[in-house]
């Protein structure tokens, strides 16, 4: 019964670059990832809002975990000053490079080393990966089911009633606990740090969990563990023979539609 | 030895017993990859009533179909999605694994991969086979279109990839075409799920609106400003026999449909020529256009990135440009 008792809620968020100061380097075809500052993927802010609701409405604990670089604790103590209870963080140089299914493996001994967990929650999608895999994938492995581009959250005596919004419709949904919902911007409008959470994210100490505390191989996680590998990147471009019309308005309109003509387009 | 995988599996996501574009599309590209690989093409569609399908999915390239019709499948249910999936893979073993990048697709794919230990990629644009060993080349856009990357799975079997829809080219349907078709049991352990489907609504377009297939299209951004100037851009494309699109943030705001948004996240369009009013030309747009034959650009902002790519660029105020252009549009006509 989610009445019944006290929700414990896990909440998986990730540090990704800030989208307005990425670059790209068109010699090597990658993302020059130094010159971006690192903020909490925006859709994780609003699992964290929905997590903070439920536990408002039914009482209970959030426990926020991310697996990155160390620098990824700055993240957690973000998510700790808007309101979460416990954090951990998941790292360890195994893990780094590695692809969706590797990342499930790791977020999923996390979550079963903790004591328990009636609902996980992630964001639609993280920014910089745009794969929106990680979620439904860690609930395959926790054996719970998903649902994802959840918008809407209604709790009933025994289950949760969702709303998923599609590309191409809406779907209202059943379904009973433990479950792992992916969540959508427009469920709720993400709440900011409160001074007193501020003090106690300074504060508390948050564990770190590699492969040893997770009871993980090297080679189960990370490069080694990912079955996927990139092996090209470009920088996209696109080129065009530009020709930039001058004149009055009128001018650069007529002189359009001249070209046009002459395309046959007009 | 375990038994060798083979084969290209197409999950089919049908709507209203009709089988969706992306699902024509990606049968098209399975076949023509099928080809070069010396494999089979195999559709694999579950719902309720859509036996009738299996001849279309042979007729756009299908070599057999599975299907698993029953009841139950009328809606799509994640869990029971994942289990059919999952188990038919497990037992016929694909050497490939399509579906496309649709929120449905998004939701169960996963599943689906991390039951059976290997890659997905998400969000293809583009599919290959390498000539030396066979391997999927998986291409995709990264960091909102502005890296693209080729990802493979070599070791892993099935590759699986999740495809954009609007993307691939469908092949012409050829109705002649001879494929086999396996009635599968719906087992009822696929059926045990605590997900309950309550009601579900799907809004009329599929997807199918007449902006892939333009020859011409005017697009209306962020820089449009007045609904005034939204009528004049429309009469435009009338004088022009365009078709009406628009970036994101115009149907975020819902000024325009949906339906009507070009774009990674929308549809990609590949007319003759391409009018953008008040477009800035962020990346997820343009990935959308990129193939159009003739850009051009109205936009007061000369910075603007969409003039990078221009045909014609005019560095005006919409406001000035809509009434000037249907004058002379209208004075010639």
């Amino acid at each position: 019964m989610i009445e019944a008792k006290r929700l414990q809620i896990v909440v998986c968020i990730k540090q990704v670059p800030d989208a307005k100061s990425v670059r790209f380097d068109k010699e090597t075809g990658t993302l020059v990832r130094e010159s971006a500052a690192a903020v909490i993927n925006p859709y994780d802010l609003h699992a964290l809002e929905a997590g903070f609701g439920l536990r408002e409405k039914l009482g209970g604990e959030i426990t926020v975990i991310s697996m990155g670089p160390p620098q990824a604790m700055d993240a957690l103590r973000e998510a700790v000053s808007m309101g979460a209870d416990n954090a951990v963080l998941l790292s360890d140089r195994a893990f780094a490079g590695a692809d969706t299914l590797a990342t499930t493996r790791v977020l999923a001994a996390a979550i079963n080393r903790l004591p328990g967990f009636d609902l996980v929650l992630c964001g639609k999608l993280t920014v910089d990966g745009d794969t929106a895999q990680v979620g439904p994938g860690l609930a395959c492995r926790l054996n719970i089911p998903s649902i994802t581009c959840v918008n809407h959250i209604d709790l009933e005596k025994e289950a949760m009633l969702l709303t998923r919004t599609y590309d191409d419709g809406q779907d209202v949904v059943k379904v009973k606990l433990p479950v792992l919902l992916t969540v959508n911007k427009s469920l709720n409008t993400p709440r900011l740090p409160s001074f007193k959470g501020k003090m106690r994210a300074k504060s508390l100490q948050i564990p770190v969990w590699g492969c040893a505390e997770l009871g993980l191989e090297p080679a189960e996680t990370g490069l080694a563990g990912s079955p996927t590998r990139v092996i090209k990147t470009e920088v996209v471009s696109f080129e065009a023979k530009k020709e930039m019309l001058t004149g009055t308005v009128q001018e650069q309109v007529n002189a359009l539609l001249e070209r046009l003509k002459a395309h046959g387009m007009a | 030895m375990t038994q060798k995988n083979t084969g290209i599996w197409v999950w089919c996501e049908t709507h209203e017993n009709a089988m969706t574009s992306v699902s024509r599309e990606l049968l098209s590209e399975a076949s023509r990859l099928a080809l070069k690989r010396g494999t089979v093409t195999c559709a694999l569609i579950f719902g309720s009533d859509i036996a009738l399908l299996a001849k279309e999915a042979v007729s756009f390239g299908a070599d057999r179909v599975y299907l698993v019709d029953h009841p139950a499948l009328s809606s799509f249910n994640d869990d029971i999605f994942t289990a059919i999936l999952t188990d038919l893979a497990r037992q016929y073993r694909p050497e490939i694994i399509l579906a496309g990048a649709t929120d449905r697709g998004l939701a169960f794919i996963p599943r689906v991969a991390t039951s059976l230990e290997t890659g997905l990629t998400a969000n293809c644009i583009g599919l290959d086979i390498r000539e030396e060993d066979g391997v999927l080349l998986q291409t995709r856009p990264a960091w909102e279109g502005n890296l693209m990357a080729t990802i493979v799975c070599a070791e892993q079997k099935p590759q699986m990839a999740t495809v954009r829809p609007g993307v691939l080219k469908v092949s012409e349907p050829d109705h002649l075409r001879q494929g086999e078709v396996i009635s599968v049991e719906c087992n009822q352990e696929w059926l045990t799920t605590n997900i309950e489907i309550i009601s579900s609504s799907r809004s009329i377009n599929t997807g199918s609106s007449n902006l892939a297939e333009a020859e011409a299209v005017v697009c209306i951004g962020r820089g449009i400003g007045s609904g005034k100037n939204l009528e004049m851009a429309k009469e435009v494309a009338a004088l022009l026999h365009a078709e009406i699109g628009a970036t994101r943030p115009i149907t975020d705001e819902g000024l325009l449909d949906k339906a009507l948004q070009i774009g990674q996240t929308g549809v990609n369009i590949t007319p003759r020529l391409y009018i953008g009013f008040g477009v800035s030309g962020a990346m997820p747009h343009v990935i959308g256009i990129k193939n159009a034959e003739v850009i051009v650009a109205v936009n007061k902002d000369p910075k603007a990135p969409i003039f990078e790519m221009s045909t014609y660029g005019l560095v005006a105020d919409v406001n000035e440009v809509l009434p000037a252009m249907l004058k002379a549009l209208k004075g010639e006509g």
